[in-house]
């Protein structure tokens, strides 16, 4: 395995516009624009951050697993990862990370996935489709745009671990994440930010310990909006 | 696996860089034989029944503890049902990774060709494809989904970094997929994204539809896993 990129962010928390606490179990949804940072903390460690990213005036354009790791020749996420929406749209890029590696193949934990992956009889557990759910409905509510459970997509799983082999073979891994660790990303374009800070129980995705997380988001800098004209 | 019991229902030749789609009924099964070498047949496939239940590339993954699909594998819904089960396969690997083309890099690799200067020898995507064939069942690009790449590999090392396979598939590489539930599948036969082939070809599949028997106990998709029994057991309750 080769050693992972670590960059840190020049960001300070007390700058940030939003800081939130996010507990295991609970969605957020929260529309960021461009030129923003958007920064999610784990902050006990070992915490699976499953995310979904739409373009914020067209839902129907949200991101793809597939066309990001393509995109860039490598199933891992970390910093300089750009992620491609389905109209192949960079919707934001990683521009900090102190974790070094993030999954998105291992999809979002579901009530009905439980009762295959472990037991029939598991399907009452909470699980991160269940938490998708509700924030997909509390935003349709709230804001009058459609979003439901087609959108619901392959999703990315910051601070998650699943190695793939050259021979095919997919493991769920032990975390890779510390107390602390974090990812920051800058939104491309205007963007929703839909999280589920991931429940499960059943495996050492978040060693067995679901925790808070924080999201931080801060506003775009002059020198961004001097690099990008 | 032959099938004692089966019997061809109808053969058909899909040409290449071709959207072809079906609703395959329980208790039917479609084999694709490749035509000739590095034949590429992405797919995607819906719970015909309710089209909000689809292949969930993730959960078949994750729940297989594979990044290849082949003989014993089955293709899970969200719904943690199995739309499809692969009952046979001569190549031993079929691509979940690499997805699907488009127009731009169409154009970028292969040039631009229109169907006015072409007629159907004109450059198509598979992106495309899957879109129009999704709007005659009412659906959209919010029915997209990830797609299977039948035919190709693109292999993974330990870096994470992804490698296409060249020369994969042979003419006569086949693989048959059982429906467990009523399914529509669409398959587009462009060329696999990652083929580095600076050529644009159109490569054409033979498919056979099949009357099967119905997975007995012993059957290999469910007894690879035991999560696949479990699975097996789930998509039984849902049509009791």
């Amino acid at each position: 395995m080769p050693e992972k990129i670590i960059k840190t962010s020049p960001r300070l928390p007390e700058d940030a516009i939003v800081s939130v606490t996010v507990d295991a179990g609970d969605p957020f949804v929260h529309e960021i624009s461009a030129g923003q940072y958007v920064r999610i903390v784990d902050l006990e460690g070992n915490q699976a951050v499953d995310t979904l990213f739409y373009n914020a005036h067209n839902y129907a354009d949200r991101y793809s697993a597939q066309d990001t790791i393509r995109e860039q020749q490598n199933i891992y996420l970390t910093t300089g990862t750009k992620l491609i929406s389905t109209e192949r749209n960079v919707l934001l890029t990683i521009v900090a990370d102190t974790c070094g590696r993030h999954d998105t193949l291992g999809g979002a934990c579901s009530c009905e996935s439980n009762m295959v992956r472990y037991a029939i009889e598991k399907r009452s557990m909470h699980a991160c489709r269940q938490t998708f759910l509700k924030g997909a409905m509390d935003w349709s509510q709230h804001t009058g745009h459609s979003l439901d459970k087609r959108d619901l997509t392959a999703n990315i799983n910051f601070f998650m671990n699943v190695p793939v082999t050259p021979t095919g073979q997919l493991t769920f891994a032990d975390g890779v994440s510390e107390a602390g660790k974090y990812v920051e990303l800058r939104a491309e374009m205007d963007t929703l930010l839909a999280i589920s800070n991931c429940p499960q129980l059943n495996n050492p995705c978040n060693a067995y310990n679901p925790t808070p997380i924080q999201v931080l988001i801060w506003n775009a800098d002059k020198a961004d909006k001097s690099i990008h004209v | 696996m032959a099938f004692l019991n089966s019997s061809v229902l109808w053969e058909e030749t899909l040409p290449g860089s071709s959207t072809w789609s079906h609703i395959l009924k329980r208790g039917t099964a479609l084999r694709l034989e490749a035509l000739e070498d590095n034949c590429n047949v992405g797919a995607l496939l819906l719970n015909a029944d309710n089209f909000s239940e689809r292949l969930n590339l993730p959960d078949t993954l994750k729940a297989q503890h594979i990044a290849r699909l082949t003989t014993g594998a089955v293709l899970y819904s969200d719904m943690a049902r199995i739309l499809c089960s692969i009952t046979d396969d001569t190549l031993g690997w079929h691509d979940p990774l690499g997805g699907c083309s488009d127009r731009k890099l169409v154009e970028k690799r292969y040039g631009a060709s229109t169907y006015q200067a072409a007629r159907n020898h004109w450059h198509q995507n598979a992106f495309d494809g899957f879109l129009i064939e999704l709007e005659k069942y009412g659906l959209n690009s919010r029915d997209l989904m990830m797609n299977i790449n039948f035919f190709s590999k693109v292999e993974v090392h330990d870096d994470g970094s992804m490698h296409f396979i060249p020369n994969h598939s042979k003419a006569g590489s086949a693989v048959e997929l059982r429906a467990e539930m009523n399914t529509l599948i669409i398959l587009n036969t462009c060329q696999h994204p990652m083929d580095p082939e600076p050529v644009y070809a159109q490569r054409p599949v033979k498919l056979t539809l099949k009357k099967v028997e119905a997975p007995g106990p012993d059957d290999i998709c469910r007894t690879s896993r035991p999560e696949n029994a479990r699975g097996f057991t789930l998509t039984e309750r849902y049509f009791l």
